[in-house]
């Protein structure tokens, strides 16, 4: 056996790759090469740590210490200080933000961001080393399967999964267990089990950083749920904008392969189960249940109706199941600890755990991952630190695209799927965009219109044409041509295609507009009746004037003004022409008497 | 993998190579390793106990590196602090003596008195 007396950490999510983790990663096998360390310390590249902002992150074991926004010239000092004489780098640590005097945060567990989380299915993010199975392994893996297949049949599992409450974490939280009993229950020799990892709301990463920090957790919920319905055959329709997490999971398959987790007559029970992977080709579309399968077989990603239910007939017409990652991350834990455990966590009808992406105006961003029922107050303000820069928290966007916004004075309620949907928002996947007093609602609802009109299959009349048409309402609002009556026309756009529109797509498109009109129509009428931008951001209802009394006439915003709209001579104020003028606040900057303003 | 048993037999393997990043109180060994601690050879001493360890299979133990305390004339300096018990400074501590002081002390809790700089009394940085 080999004995390292300390493990360094390196998180090798794609924010942390993003920043540069990589480089970090080889500097420190160098340095540690060069103080003839290599044989004592342990290097190993986790997944998402969760504080996505502030990578690249290293951690030192044991003592815990966790070391923020590592460079390559930072790794030479925590090599020779911390690994060769015990003495901890202070100037790399975490800090608190909040906090007014500059506060070092030793250990990873005195961290507020981490230590009010309760994590299940982010368990082994950021603590494995995802690319080898037997760390997976040493921390329960694959137990469940095994107990399932030695001691449980297929109805248990279903039952089990059915007692602990567990709701789909894709969006629309049907029950698991319901599902895989309808599975279970379907006629025939031949079904699928399907993961939906097409995850593709703006902001929304949580499945991508299960799926790289943890795979094999995938793999083993496939199995449960494969084994509870009857499947021999699994599908992870994973998006291709997710290089790095394909590759983990490939990594995990052929892994799991090579240990006999996966093939025939698994632990000696007559079970056979194969687990394929199908990379989606980038349509948001896709994430739609039929459209998904339809993806997989080859077809293009169109949805097409309900019924027939995917358990009735799913992928090549034979019965499937088909659930979020997330959803299926949940599953291994509840059989290995029982309903009864995970029923400890969450409140009632919400049980367990969702993992948020938060991201936006926001102190930390990253990954979060809390109790149902827990206030969104306490997620964005004590774990995430809350607004940064002294501005106003305005609301959050939950559910991405098909989500809606929630206003400040609903802070404390309750994160459940009810409480969300009544509040015309809805858990969605877990984005999670802050936003603060800087922030146009309508602007907002123009951007996520702009990108379900993008993103719409194009197979149905009222989401290809009426996305559209509230698009273009919305661009006119926001350019400041809105038009009496145009909230009336979104209102009734909405209904109709909320109505009438094929797939979940195109009847949730409307959402950001209902929501922000629900609770910030006031802003749809100061851009409309008042020609307004309470926010400042619309540039079509701004004006860049120059105040007369603080102009020293020294030009230096005429010669910066890229459309060359302000002219004046010298001894007078300049003047902005505003037809020209593109809004682009150039020349706010540039003035070195801020005498011009925007309003 | 065939069945359980060789399932578990990975989890027992695993679990050793992980241990360290559990949270939870584990018997630490502690080796003062100052300027003065590395040049009467602290290095061969951790090295030694690093090694030993291994050679006894004994995974849940954390071996750390601390500074200069001020007992310089004593180094190496080699602390253990076994789970709820008082924590022991050992002076003079070559290679051969780690080995003893992990096999003796470590695995089977015996003090070693001959060698112990202060006792009973943890005047470590913890």
């Amino acid at each position: 056996m080999q004995l390292y007396r300390a493990h360094v950490l390196v998180c090798g999510g794609t924010g942390c790759v993003t920043s540069g983790c990589m480089d970090v990663h080889a500097e420190l096998e160098k340095q540690l090469e060069k103080n003839g360390l290599s044989e004592e310390i342990n290097v190993i590249v986790t997944g998402c740590v969760g504080t996505c902002d502030i990578g690249p992150i290293l951690m030192v074991y044991p003592e815990a210490i966790f070391y923020q926004k590592v460079q390559v010239e930072d790794v030479a000092e925590i090599v020779e200080e911390h690994i060769l004489k015990g003495r901890p780098v202070n100037r790399l640590m975490y800090q608190d933000k909040t906090s007014e005097i500059a506060e070092f945060i030793e250990k990873y567990y005195d961290i507020d961001f981490f230590n009010r989380q309760t994590r299940i299915v982010l368990r082994n993010t950021g603590v494995i080393d995802s690319t080898k199975i037997d760390e997976y392994i040493a921390r329960d893996g694959y137990q469940a399967i095994a107990k399932a297949l030695t001691e449980m049949k297929p109805i248990e599992v279903v039952e089990e999964i059915k007692k602990s409450g567990l709701r789909g974490r894709g969006g629309g939280g049907f029950p698991a267990g319901i599902k895989l009993e309808l599975g279970h229950k379907a006629d025939g020799d031949q079904k699928y089990m399907i993961c939906n990892a097409d995850e593709g709301d703006p902001g929304a990463f949580m499945d991508r950083s299960l799926l790289e920090g943890d795979p094999h957790s995938i793999i083993e919920g496939m199995m449960l749920a494969s084994y509870a319905i009857g499947a021999n055959q699994g599908y992870v329709y994973v998006r291709a904008e997710y290089p790095l997490a394909v590759d983990r999971l490939v990594t995990a398959i052929k892994q799991a392969k090579e240990y006999g987790l996966l093939g025939d007559n698994i632990f000696g029970s007559g079970f056979n189960y194969s687990l394929d992977l199908r990379v989606g080709a980038g349509a948001f579309v896709c994430g739609e249940e039929t459209a998904l399968m339809h993806s997989i077989e080859g077809l293009r990603g169109e949805p097409t109706p309900k019924p027939p239910y995917p358990t009735d007939a799913g992928v090549f017409g034979y019965p499937s199941v088909i659930n979020n990652v997330e959803t299926i991350a949940n599953m291994p834990q509840i059989i290995l600890n029982g309903s009864d455990w995970f029923n400890r966590f969450g409140v009632e009808n919400n049980k367990g755990t969702k993992v948020f992406a938060v991201a936006g105006n926001i102190l930390n961003t990253g990954l979060v991952e809390v109790e149902l029922g827990t206030t969104l107050r306490t997620v964005i303000f004590d774990i995430c630190g809350g607004v940064p820069n002294g501005k106003k928290f305005k609301a959050v966007q939950i559910g991405g695209p098909s989500g809606g916004c929630i206003p400040a004075e609903y802070l404390d309620t309750p994160i459940t799927y009810d409480s969300l949907t009544s509040l015309g928002a809805m858990m969605g996947s877990g984005g999670l965009i802050v936003m603060d007093e800087d922030t146009c609602m309508v602007d907002l609802a123009r951007f996520f219109l702009d990108f379900t009109q993008e993103e719409s299959c194009g197979k149905c009349t009222p989401c290809r044409i009426g996305t559209k048409r509230m698009l273009e309402i919305l661009e006119r609002i926001t350019e400041g041509h809105g038009q009496p009556g145009d909230i009336e026309k979104l209102e009734e756009l909405a209904e109709s295609i909320g109505d009438s529109s094929f797939c979940g797509l195109g009847r949730a498109a409307p959402n950001p507009i209902l929501s922000t009109l629900r609770f910030f129509r006031d802003e749809y009428e100061a851009h409309i009746d008042g020609h307004k931008c309470p926010a400042g951001i619309c540039k079509g209802l701004l004006n860049v004037e120059i105040i007369e009394d603080k102009c020293r006439s020294c030009g230096i915003c005429a010669r910066i003004c890229p459309v060359n709209a302000i002219a004046g001579q010298r001894g007078q104020p300049y003047v902005v022409d505003q037809d020209t003028c593109t809004r682009c606040g150039l020349c706010i900057e540039s003035c070195p008497f801020d005498a011009i303003s925007k309003h | 993998m065939k069945s359980i048993a060789d399932l578990k037999k990975i989890r027992e393997q695993a679990r050793h190579n992980i241990s360290l990043r559990e949270s939870g109180e584990r018997t630490q060994v502690r080796v003062y390793m100052g300027t003065c601690g590395i040049a009467a050879g602290a290095r061969q001493t951790i090295a030694a106990i690093i090694d030993e360890l291994a050679k006894q299979n004994i995974g849940d133990v954390e071996v750390l590196q601390k500074g200069c305390i001020g007992l310089c004339e004593h180094e190496p300096l080699v602390e253990v602090e076994r789970k709820g018990e008082d924590s022991v400074m050992y002076g003079h501590i070559d290679e051969e003596k780690a080995r003893r002081i992990v096999t003796r002390h470590v695995i089977d809790g015996v003090i070693l008195d001959e060698w112990v700089v202060n006792c009973g009394c943890s005047i470590g940085i913890d």
